[in-house]
């Protein structure tokens, strides 16, 4: 692409952006700090069950456990190859976690 | 009788456990309830809504931060990340009381996130109370050190748990959260009455006080075992043993404890109601 | 102590350990089962810290199983920090490990989009950029500036439709997803981290930018994979969710 079709390109797509603000400001909804926490709470409570649970032994070990047919993944059928690509060498290394 | 209020600024009123969910709820219609309990580790994010919660509860409610992954009791020196972390938080929000517990949690760098239990010796009251020394002048203000709930006892103690409390208060110049439920888990689950406890405590350095409720099992033998489970309503004994403790120290902040199984707002209401009638019964009488 | 917290820690997370010694009932018994209390305590509680920290994951693989996954994970990276918050990173690497789980290759990613969203969440607040900071600069100037990012924001790439998988297990009405690779952008516009879908080129086009490179030459790395990119939609998401932090001109700061 040429410097000017850069530049073009780019101040088109800013614009755009920038109209589409005008248009969603209305519909933006408004947060309070209402809701509820995300995940691992911290608490100093005995835990559910009591001294006959988390003891089985057979429990911690890797190879005794045996996945049952109980969650949402058996309603999603993939192929293993799910872009049709070969797993290793064709695609970029996941990159995740931005910012660094 | 210590003046407790160089320990904090509770007020001598109920407070609960807060919870997320609850936020709106409390805001609404906070009933008794005049300060909220939080646990420390769940606010050592950078931002974000537990922050932003936090501010927001502190500007109506006094506020009470309540350690539990310190590991004061651990055999390994503290934690300085962690210090620092609370540290940060201590200092931004300046709360009415910072509090934890008399327990080991970490053993290397492995955080196993329970209230474990320690022996009481010589060698672990002088470690314990090196560690609450360096807590207090880490956050600059005295700590208060909760008694925790027992399942078992350890052959090599020499101390009684109250005698160590009070040990570790005369040399620390921290002070005691009484945690009321947990003095009657330990009392069944151990085999002494709650009265002996209280009359070995030493009462006069209480500066909190905590209900909760429990569950119920048994040991090897069929004797009853009770579980710390904060799952459910305080029990009568438990209500029963608050006023006897309230009659001894008079007025005192308390809290309502309910971590697992949290009900609608109006239930943990009604239960703050409930401590605001035990400490309503001790200022007339 | 005797009993150090060595031992006692050891026999908490295994349970055919013998109990360390020395422990008793409070009236010369052996403590025995007392133990598993705690045992229970440290099992229990942290397979719940995953089961919240891991919605999707656990939806997916259903709670029994995760619960079992959850009782081989805590043993093999039991936390190394007291912050919960902060617990189950080993997670995606953990579940890739598990030849149980080998034929939900996607499982792995729809982890690092729950860490990603978990992370998002507890972020840093940033003051947004005031969008009308662009409107007041030429086409050149705003090919050469650069933009910063809100802490919160968040980059998932994957070979895996992840998106259409954690729509399907989070909303009514999702539709069933088919096999594409998806990126994804996370962003709190303040408390409520969500994930975008992002066209193709776009994840580059992200990845540029919070690399420091400009407007433009982001524009020609994404174009390099996806000749048909346009930043405006992907641009409107981050304006809109308070996703950008500031630009930068050259050596100004705006």
């Amino acid at each position: 692409m040429s410097n000017t079709a850069k530049t073009l390109a780019v101040a088109s797509a800013v614009a755009a952006a920038l109209a589409a603000q005008g248009t969603t400001a209305t519909a933006q909804s408004k947060e309070k700090c209402y809701g509820v926490s995300l995940a691992g709470q911290n608490d100093c409570a005995a835990g559910p069950g009591t001294t006959c649970a988390g003891t089985s032994t057979v429990d911690y070990q890797g190879n005794a456990w045996t996945l049952v047919d109980t969650g949402t993944c058996s309603e999603i059928d993939l192929p293993d190859m799910a872009d049709g690509t070969e797993r290793e060498g064709s695609l970029e290394p996941l990159q995740r976690d931005l910012p660094a | 009788m210590l003046d407790t209020a160089r320990l904090n600024r509770l007020p001598a009123a109920p407070g609960v456990g807060f919870k997320p969910q609850h936020f709106a709820a409390i805001m609404e219609d906070a009933g008794p309830v005049r300060w909220l309990e939080i646990h420390a580790e769940n606010y050592m994010g950078d931002g974000g809504r537990p922050l932003a919660q936090l501010r927001a509860l502190a500007e109506r409610f006094a506020i009470s931060v309540h350690g539990v992954g310190l590991s004061i009791g651990g055999a390994q020196p503290l934690d300085k990340d962690h210090l620092a972390r609370l540290a940060k938080l201590v200092g931004w929000l300046d709360p009415a009381s910072f509090s934890e517990h008399l327990a080991w949690s970490s053993h290397g760098d492995t955080y196993l996130n329970d209230l474990l239990p320690l022996p009481y010796t010589n060698a672990t009251l002088t470690r314990v109370a090196e560690h609450i020394d360096t807590v207090q002048s880490t956050l600059r203000r005295p700590m208060l050190l909760e008694n925790p709930s027992s399942y078992l006892a350890f052959a090599e103690s020499t101390w009684s748990e109250p005698e160590f409390l009070a040990e570790l208060a005369r040399r620390t110049g921290c002070g005691l959260l009484l945690d009321v439920n947990n003095v009657f888990i330990s009392s069944v689950n151990l085999g002494f009455t709650p009265q002996s406890y209280l009359d070995a405590f030493p009462l006069s350095r209480v500066a909190e006080i905590h209900v909760g409720g429990h569950d119920h099992d048994a040991d090897d033998h069929g004797a009853p075992l009770l579980i710390d489970s904060h799952a459910r309503p305080v029990a009568p004994p438990v209500w029963d043993l608050l006023a006897e403790v309230l009659a001894r120290t008079g007025p005192c902040p308390v809290l309502v404890e309910w971590d697992n199984d949290v009900p609608d707002w109006p239930t943990l209401r009604d239960e703050a109601r409930r401590a605001e009638h035990a400490l309503q019964t001790v200022a007339v009488g | 102590m005797t009993a150090g917290t060595g031992s006692f820690a050891h026999a908490l997370l295994h349970p055919n350990v013998t109990l360390p010694e020395g422990l008793t009932d409070g009236n010369g018994q052996p403590a025995g089962r007392r133990l598993n209390v705690l045992r229970n305590n440290v099992a229990s509680s942290l397979g719940e810290a995953l089961r919240n920290g891991f919605p999707v994951v656990t939806k997916l693989l259903g709670t029994e199983n995760m619960k079992a996954i959850a009782a081989l994970y805590l043993r093999a990276y039991p936390p190394r920090s007291p912050v919960l918050s902060a617990y189950g990173t080993d997670l995606p690497e953990f579940l890739a490990g598990l030849s149980q789980l080998s034929h939900l290759g996607y499982l792995p990613d729809i982890a690092r989009l729950e860490l990603a969203l978990r992370a998002s969440y507890h972020a840093a607040d940033a003051p947004a950029l005031d969008p009308s900071r662009l409107t007041d600069l030429s086409p050149q100037d705003l090919t050469e500036s650069t933009l910063s990012f809100a802490p919160s924001l968040r980059l998932v790439r994957s070979r895996w439709p992840v998106h259409a998988i954690w729509l399907r297990n989070t909303q009514h009405d999702a539709p069933k997803p088919v096999a594409e690779p998806q990126d994804v952008l996370i962003t709190r516009r303040e408390f409520d981290p969500v994930p975008h879908l992002l066209p193709r080129g776009g994840a580059d086009w992200i990845a540029a930018i919070s690399k420091g490179q400009s407007l433009g030459d982001a524009l020609d790395v994404a174009q390099t994979t996806a000749p048909d990119f346009d930043p405006a939609s992907t641009l409107a998401i981050l304006l809109r969710d308070n996703a950008l932090t500031s630009l930068t001109l050259k050596d100004q700061r705006l």
